[in-house]
Protein backbone atom coordinates (compact mmCIF):
# COMPACT_ATOMS: atom_id res chain seq x y z
CA UNK A 1 0.00 0.00 0.00
CA UNK A 2 1.71 3.23 -1.04
CA UNK A 3 1.31 6.42 0.89
CA UNK A 4 -0.68 8.17 -1.83
CA UNK A 5 -3.40 5.50 -1.85
CA UNK A 6 -3.62 5.65 1.91
CA UNK A 7 -3.94 9.43 1.84
CA UNK A 8 -6.82 9.13 -0.64
CA UNK A 9 -8.58 6.55 1.55
CA UNK A 10 -8.09 8.76 4.63
CA UNK A 11 -9.45 11.80 2.81
CA UNK A 12 -12.50 9.88 1.57
CA UNK A 13 -13.13 8.48 5.07
CA UNK A 14 -12.86 11.96 6.62
CA UNK A 15 -15.28 13.43 4.08
CA UNK A 16 -17.75 10.55 4.45
CA UNK A 17 -17.80 10.97 8.23
CA UNK A 18 -18.18 14.74 7.94
CA UNK A 19 -20.42 15.12 4.94
CA UNK A 20 -23.00 17.45 6.49
CA UNK A 21 -21.66 20.39 4.50
CA UNK A 22 -24.52 22.77 5.39
CA UNK A 23 -23.46 22.60 9.05
CA UNK A 24 -20.19 24.39 8.33
CA UNK A 25 -22.14 27.44 7.17
CA UNK A 26 -25.14 27.39 9.47
CA UNK A 27 -23.42 26.29 12.69
CA UNK A 28 -26.11 23.64 13.15
CA UNK A 29 -25.11 20.04 13.63
CA UNK A 30 -26.66 17.12 11.78
CA UNK A 31 -29.65 15.61 13.58
CA UNK A 32 -30.54 12.64 11.39
CA UNK A 33 -30.77 8.92 12.05
CA UNK A 34 -27.19 8.14 10.99
CA UNK A 35 -26.18 9.38 14.43
CA UNK A 36 -27.58 6.17 15.88
CA UNK A 37 -24.28 4.67 14.74
CA UNK A 38 -20.78 5.21 16.03
CA UNK A 39 -18.01 5.97 13.55
CA UNK A 40 -14.78 3.99 13.97
CA UNK A 41 -12.39 6.90 14.60
CA UNK A 42 -12.18 9.98 16.80
CA UNK A 43 -14.61 12.43 15.26
CA UNK A 44 -16.53 14.77 17.55
CA UNK A 45 -20.29 14.45 17.11
CA UNK A 46 -20.60 18.17 17.65
CA UNK A 47 -18.51 18.86 14.56
CA UNK A 48 -20.82 20.74 12.19
CA UNK A 49 -20.10 18.17 9.47
CA UNK A 50 -20.34 14.99 11.57
CA UNK A 51 -22.77 12.38 10.29
CA UNK A 52 -22.17 9.77 12.98
CA UNK A 53 -21.58 9.51 16.72
CA UNK A 54 -18.10 9.59 18.27
CA UNK A 55 -17.45 6.30 20.11
CA UNK A 56 -15.45 7.94 22.93
CA UNK A 57 -18.06 10.65 23.48
CA UNK A 58 -20.87 8.09 23.41
CA UNK A 59 -19.07 5.82 25.85
CA UNK A 60 -18.45 8.67 28.31
CA UNK A 61 -22.00 9.85 28.03
CA UNK A 62 -23.27 6.34 28.82
CA UNK A 63 -20.86 5.88 31.71
CA UNK A 64 -21.65 9.27 33.24
CA UNK A 65 -25.44 9.03 32.99
CA UNK A 66 -27.17 9.50 36.36
CA UNK A 67 -28.91 6.19 36.02
CA UNK A 68 -26.07 3.92 35.05
CA UNK A 69 -26.79 1.17 32.59
CA UNK A 70 -24.00 -0.98 31.24
CA UNK A 71 -23.08 0.52 27.83
CA UNK A 72 -23.57 -2.70 25.83
CA UNK A 73 -24.16 -1.01 22.53
CA UNK A 74 -21.23 1.42 22.39
CA UNK A 75 -18.81 -1.04 23.94
CA UNK A 76 -20.00 -3.75 21.52
CA UNK A 77 -19.39 -1.47 18.54
CA UNK A 78 -15.93 -0.54 19.83
CA UNK A 79 -14.98 -4.17 20.45
CA UNK A 80 -16.27 -5.01 16.98
CA UNK A 81 -14.03 -2.40 15.33
CA UNK A 82 -11.15 -3.47 17.54
CA UNK A 83 -11.39 -7.18 16.83
CA UNK A 84 -11.97 -6.78 13.10
CA UNK A 85 -9.70 -3.85 12.19
CA UNK A 86 -7.62 -3.10 15.28
CA UNK A 87 -5.54 0.02 14.75
CA UNK A 88 -6.13 -0.09 11.01
CA UNK A 89 -8.84 2.38 12.04
CA UNK A 90 -6.03 4.75 13.11
CA UNK A 91 -4.03 4.25 9.94
CA UNK A 92 -6.87 4.63 7.48
CA UNK A 93 -10.19 5.79 8.90
CA UNK A 94 -9.69 8.26 11.73
CA UNK A 95 -10.06 11.92 10.67
CA UNK A 96 -7.95 13.17 13.58
CA UNK A 97 -5.19 10.72 12.68
CA UNK A 98 -5.37 12.00 9.11
CA UNK A 99 -5.05 15.58 10.30
CA UNK A 100 -1.86 14.67 12.19
CA UNK A 101 -0.47 12.90 9.11
CA UNK A 102 -0.99 16.09 7.10
CA UNK A 103 0.64 18.19 9.80
CA UNK A 104 3.66 15.88 9.84
CA UNK A 105 4.25 16.79 6.19
CA UNK A 106 4.81 20.43 7.20
CA UNK A 107 8.57 21.15 7.02
CA UNK A 108 10.19 21.37 10.45
CA UNK A 109 13.86 21.91 11.44
CA UNK A 110 13.93 18.41 12.93
CA UNK A 111 11.68 15.37 12.71
CA UNK A 112 11.83 13.05 15.71
CA UNK A 113 11.16 9.38 15.15
CA UNK A 114 11.58 8.47 18.76
CA UNK A 115 13.43 9.72 21.85
CA UNK A 116 14.32 8.58 25.34
CA UNK A 117 11.19 7.84 27.30
CA UNK A 118 8.98 7.81 24.19
CA UNK A 119 7.91 4.21 24.68
CA UNK A 120 7.06 4.82 28.37
CA UNK A 121 5.10 7.98 27.60
CA UNK A 122 2.89 5.92 25.32
CA UNK A 123 1.34 4.23 28.35
CA UNK A 124 -0.24 7.57 29.18
CA UNK A 125 -3.07 6.96 26.73
CA UNK A 126 -4.17 3.90 28.70
CA UNK A 127 -4.40 6.08 31.80
CA UNK A 128 -6.47 8.60 29.81
CA UNK A 129 -8.80 5.79 28.75
CA UNK A 130 -9.15 4.41 32.25
CA UNK A 131 -9.38 7.66 34.19
CA UNK A 132 -10.82 10.33 31.89
CA UNK A 133 -13.18 8.15 29.87
CA UNK A 134 -14.27 5.53 32.40
CA UNK A 135 -13.54 6.16 36.09
CA UNK A 136 -13.93 9.94 36.53
CA UNK A 137 -17.10 10.27 34.42
CA UNK A 138 -18.57 7.34 36.35
CA UNK A 139 -17.70 8.83 39.74
CA UNK A 140 -18.44 12.49 39.00
CA UNK A 141 -21.67 12.05 37.06
CA UNK A 142 -22.50 14.08 33.94
CA UNK A 143 -18.96 15.33 33.33
CA UNK A 144 -17.30 13.77 30.28
CA UNK A 145 -13.74 14.48 31.45
CA UNK A 146 -11.93 13.55 28.26
CA UNK A 147 -14.29 15.56 26.04
CA UNK A 148 -14.31 18.52 28.38
CA UNK A 149 -10.64 18.88 29.21
CA UNK A 150 -8.60 17.11 26.55
CA UNK A 151 -10.21 16.10 23.28
CA UNK A 152 -8.72 18.21 20.45
CA UNK A 153 -11.30 16.90 17.98
CA UNK A 154 -13.98 18.61 20.08
CA UNK A 155 -11.95 21.82 20.10
CA UNK A 156 -11.78 21.78 16.29
CA UNK A 157 -15.57 21.24 16.30
CA UNK A 158 -15.94 24.17 18.72
CA UNK A 159 -13.85 26.43 16.49
CA UNK A 160 -15.91 25.53 13.44
CA UNK A 161 -19.21 25.96 15.26
CA UNK A 162 -18.34 29.25 16.91
CA UNK A 163 -17.06 30.59 13.60
CA UNK A 164 -20.54 30.06 12.18
CA UNK A 165 -22.61 30.97 15.27
CA UNK A 166 -22.18 34.29 17.03
CA UNK A 167 -24.26 33.30 20.08
CA UNK A 168 -21.98 30.36 20.83
CA UNK A 169 -18.93 32.59 20.41
CA UNK A 170 -20.19 34.76 23.23
CA UNK A 171 -20.19 31.76 25.61
CA UNK A 172 -16.52 30.84 25.25
CA UNK A 173 -14.54 30.93 28.48
CA UNK A 174 -11.49 29.49 30.22
CA UNK A 175 -12.25 25.87 29.27
CA UNK A 176 -12.08 26.81 25.64
CA UNK A 177 -8.81 28.66 26.22
CA UNK A 178 -7.38 25.56 27.90
CA UNK A 179 -8.61 23.25 25.15
CA UNK A 180 -7.28 25.58 22.46
CA UNK A 181 -3.87 25.44 24.20
CA UNK A 182 -4.00 21.61 24.14
CA UNK A 183 -4.93 21.66 20.47
CA UNK A 184 -2.12 24.11 19.68
CA UNK A 185 0.37 21.87 21.48
CA UNK A 186 -0.85 18.84 19.51
CA UNK A 187 -0.67 20.74 16.21
CA UNK A 188 2.85 22.04 16.85
CA UNK A 189 4.09 18.66 18.09
CA UNK A 190 2.56 16.96 15.03
CA UNK A 191 4.97 18.80 12.75
CA UNK A 192 7.93 17.32 14.64
CA UNK A 193 6.75 13.93 15.95
CA UNK A 194 4.65 11.52 13.93
CA UNK A 195 1.16 11.42 15.50
CA UNK A 196 1.84 12.68 19.03
CA UNK A 197 -1.81 12.59 20.05
CA UNK A 198 -2.20 9.00 18.86
CA UNK A 199 1.03 7.97 20.59
CA UNK A 200 0.44 9.53 23.98
CA UNK A 201 -3.12 10.63 24.58
CA UNK A 202 -5.83 9.05 22.48
CA UNK A 203 -8.09 6.75 24.53
CA UNK A 204 -9.61 5.28 21.37
CA UNK A 205 -6.18 4.38 20.03
CA UNK A 206 -5.45 2.81 23.43
CA UNK A 207 -8.65 0.79 23.22
CA UNK A 208 -7.92 -0.49 19.72
CA UNK A 209 -4.30 -1.17 20.69
CA UNK A 210 -5.59 -3.78 23.14
CA UNK A 211 -6.94 -5.72 20.15
CA UNK A 212 -4.05 -5.33 17.68
CA UNK A 213 -2.59 -8.70 18.64
CA UNK A 214 -5.80 -10.58 17.84
CA UNK A 215 -7.51 -8.39 15.22
CA UNK A 216 -8.69 -9.98 11.98
CA UNK A 217 -6.57 -7.64 9.86
CA UNK A 218 -2.90 -8.22 10.57
CA UNK A 219 0.62 -7.87 9.27
CA UNK A 220 2.64 -10.89 8.31
CA UNK A 221 6.40 -11.19 7.84
CA UNK A 222 7.73 -13.90 5.57
CA UNK A 223 10.92 -14.98 7.33
CA UNK A 224 12.08 -16.74 4.17
CA UNK A 225 12.18 -13.43 2.31
CA UNK A 226 13.31 -11.11 5.12
CA UNK A 227 17.05 -10.40 5.03
CA UNK A 228 17.02 -8.38 8.26
CA UNK A 229 18.03 -5.16 6.45
CA UNK A 230 15.90 -3.02 8.80
CA UNK A 231 14.36 -0.89 6.01
CA UNK A 232 10.88 -1.49 7.44
CA UNK A 233 11.77 -0.49 10.99
CA UNK A 234 13.48 2.71 9.88
CA UNK A 235 10.46 3.60 7.72
CA UNK A 236 7.96 3.18 10.53
CA UNK A 237 6.65 6.49 11.83
CA UNK A 238 5.44 4.83 15.02
CA UNK A 239 8.95 3.45 15.72
CA UNK A 240 7.81 -0.15 15.61
CA UNK A 241 10.01 -2.95 14.28
CA UNK A 242 7.53 -5.08 12.34
CA UNK A 243 9.99 -7.94 11.95
CA UNK A 244 10.28 -8.29 15.72
CA UNK A 245 6.62 -7.60 16.41
CA UNK A 246 4.33 -7.41 13.38
CA UNK A 247 1.19 -6.93 15.46
CA UNK A 248 2.57 -4.54 18.05
CA UNK A 249 0.01 -2.44 19.94
CA UNK A 250 1.58 0.73 18.52
CA UNK A 251 1.30 -0.35 14.88
CA UNK A 252 -1.36 1.72 13.16
CA UNK A 253 -1.30 -0.53 10.07
CA UNK A 254 -0.29 2.35 7.83
CA UNK A 255 1.50 -0.08 5.50
CA UNK A 256 4.61 2.07 5.20
CA UNK A 257 6.80 -0.92 6.06
CA UNK A 258 4.96 -3.08 3.53
CA UNK A 259 5.80 -0.72 0.70
CA UNK A 260 9.34 0.02 1.91
CA UNK A 261 10.52 -3.60 2.23
CA UNK A 262 12.78 -4.17 -0.79
CA UNK A 263 12.13 -7.91 -0.67
CA UNK A 264 8.35 -7.91 -0.36
CA UNK A 265 8.63 -9.76 2.95
CA UNK A 266 5.85 -7.88 4.78
CA UNK A 267 2.21 -8.05 3.76
CA UNK A 268 -1.25 -7.37 5.08
CA UNK A 269 -2.88 -10.58 6.16
CA UNK A 270 -5.97 -11.83 7.97
CA UNK A 271 -6.69 -13.85 11.06
CA UNK A 272 -7.23 -17.13 9.23
CA UNK A 273 -3.80 -17.24 7.63
CA UNK A 274 -0.84 -18.89 9.34
CA UNK A 275 1.70 -16.41 10.63
CA UNK A 276 4.66 -18.78 10.10
CA UNK A 277 5.28 -22.37 8.99
CA UNK A 278 5.34 -23.33 12.68
CA UNK A 279 1.95 -21.67 13.18
CA UNK A 280 3.30 -19.40 15.91
CA UNK A 281 3.76 -15.64 15.85
CA UNK A 282 6.57 -13.66 17.41
CA UNK A 283 5.47 -11.90 20.58
CA UNK B 1 0.73 -17.37 21.01
CA UNK B 2 -0.05 -20.13 18.53
CA UNK B 3 -2.18 -19.29 15.49
CA UNK B 4 -4.88 -21.66 16.68
CA UNK B 5 -5.20 -19.96 20.06
CA UNK B 6 -5.23 -16.57 18.44
CA UNK B 7 -7.99 -17.58 16.02
CA UNK B 8 -10.12 -18.90 18.89
CA UNK B 9 -9.59 -15.66 20.80
CA UNK B 10 -10.51 -13.55 17.75
CA UNK B 11 -13.68 -15.58 17.18
CA UNK B 12 -14.64 -15.38 20.86
CA UNK B 13 -14.16 -11.60 20.93
CA UNK B 14 -16.12 -11.18 17.72
CA UNK B 15 -18.93 -13.22 19.20
CA UNK B 16 -18.79 -11.11 22.37
CA UNK B 17 -18.98 -7.91 20.32
CA UNK B 18 -22.05 -9.16 18.47
CA UNK B 19 -23.70 -10.21 21.74
CA UNK B 20 -22.99 -6.81 23.30
CA UNK B 21 -24.41 -4.98 20.29
CA UNK B 22 -27.50 -7.22 20.31
CA UNK B 23 -28.03 -6.59 24.05
CA UNK B 24 -27.63 -2.85 23.50
CA UNK B 25 -30.05 -2.84 20.59
CA UNK B 26 -32.56 -4.85 22.62
CA UNK B 27 -32.35 -2.21 25.36
CA UNK B 28 -32.72 0.57 22.80
CA UNK B 29 -29.38 2.10 23.78
CA UNK B 30 -28.85 3.40 20.26
CA UNK B 31 -31.56 5.96 21.05
CA UNK B 32 -29.37 7.44 23.79
CA UNK B 33 -26.45 7.54 21.35
CA UNK B 34 -28.62 9.46 18.89
CA UNK B 35 -29.98 11.79 21.56
CA UNK B 36 -26.49 12.71 22.75
CA UNK B 37 -25.02 13.03 19.26
CA UNK B 38 -27.70 15.29 17.85
CA UNK B 39 -27.45 17.99 20.54
CA UNK B 40 -24.41 20.25 20.58
CA UNK B 41 -22.21 18.94 23.38
CA UNK B 42 -21.09 22.08 25.22
CA UNK B 43 -18.33 20.23 27.08
CA UNK B 44 -16.90 18.87 23.83
CA UNK B 45 -16.69 22.23 22.12
CA UNK B 46 -15.10 23.90 25.13
CA UNK B 47 -17.98 25.86 26.61
CA UNK B 48 -18.54 23.42 29.45
S1 LIG C 1 -5.03 6.99 18.05
FE1 LIG C 1 -7.01 8.09 18.23
S2 LIG C 1 -6.76 10.02 17.10
FE2 LIG C 1 -5.10 8.62 16.52
S3 LIG C 1 -5.86 7.65 14.71
FE3 LIG C 1 -6.34 6.27 16.41
S4 LIG C 1 -8.43 6.83 17.04
FE4 LIG C 1 -7.65 8.51 15.74
S1 LIG D 1 4.87 -1.43 11.61
FE1 LIG D 1 4.43 -0.94 9.46
S2 LIG D 1 2.22 -0.78 9.31
FE2 LIG D 1 2.75 -0.68 11.50
S3 LIG D 1 2.88 1.52 11.95
FE3 LIG D 1 4.94 0.82 11.43
S4 LIG D 1 5.17 1.16 9.21
FE4 LIG D 1 2.97 1.30 9.71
Amino acid sequence: MDNKKRTIIQAVAAVLQNGHIAGFFTGRIYGGGAKHFCVPGLNCYSCPGALGACPVGSLQSAVSAWKFRFPYYVLGVMVFFGVTLGRLVCGFLCPFGFLQDLLFKVPAPKKLRTFRGDMYLRYLKYAVLLLMVLVLPFVYKTTPFFCKYLCPSGTVAGMLLTAADERLRGLLGWIFTWKAAVLTAVVLASAVIFRPFCRYLCPLGAFYALFNGVSAVRLKVDSGKCTGCGACASACGMAVDPVKSPNHAECIRCGQCVSRCPHGAISFSHCLSRSSPEGREKA
Amino acid sequence: MTDRRRMILTAALLFTAILLIAAGVAEGQYHQVLAKATRICLECIGIG
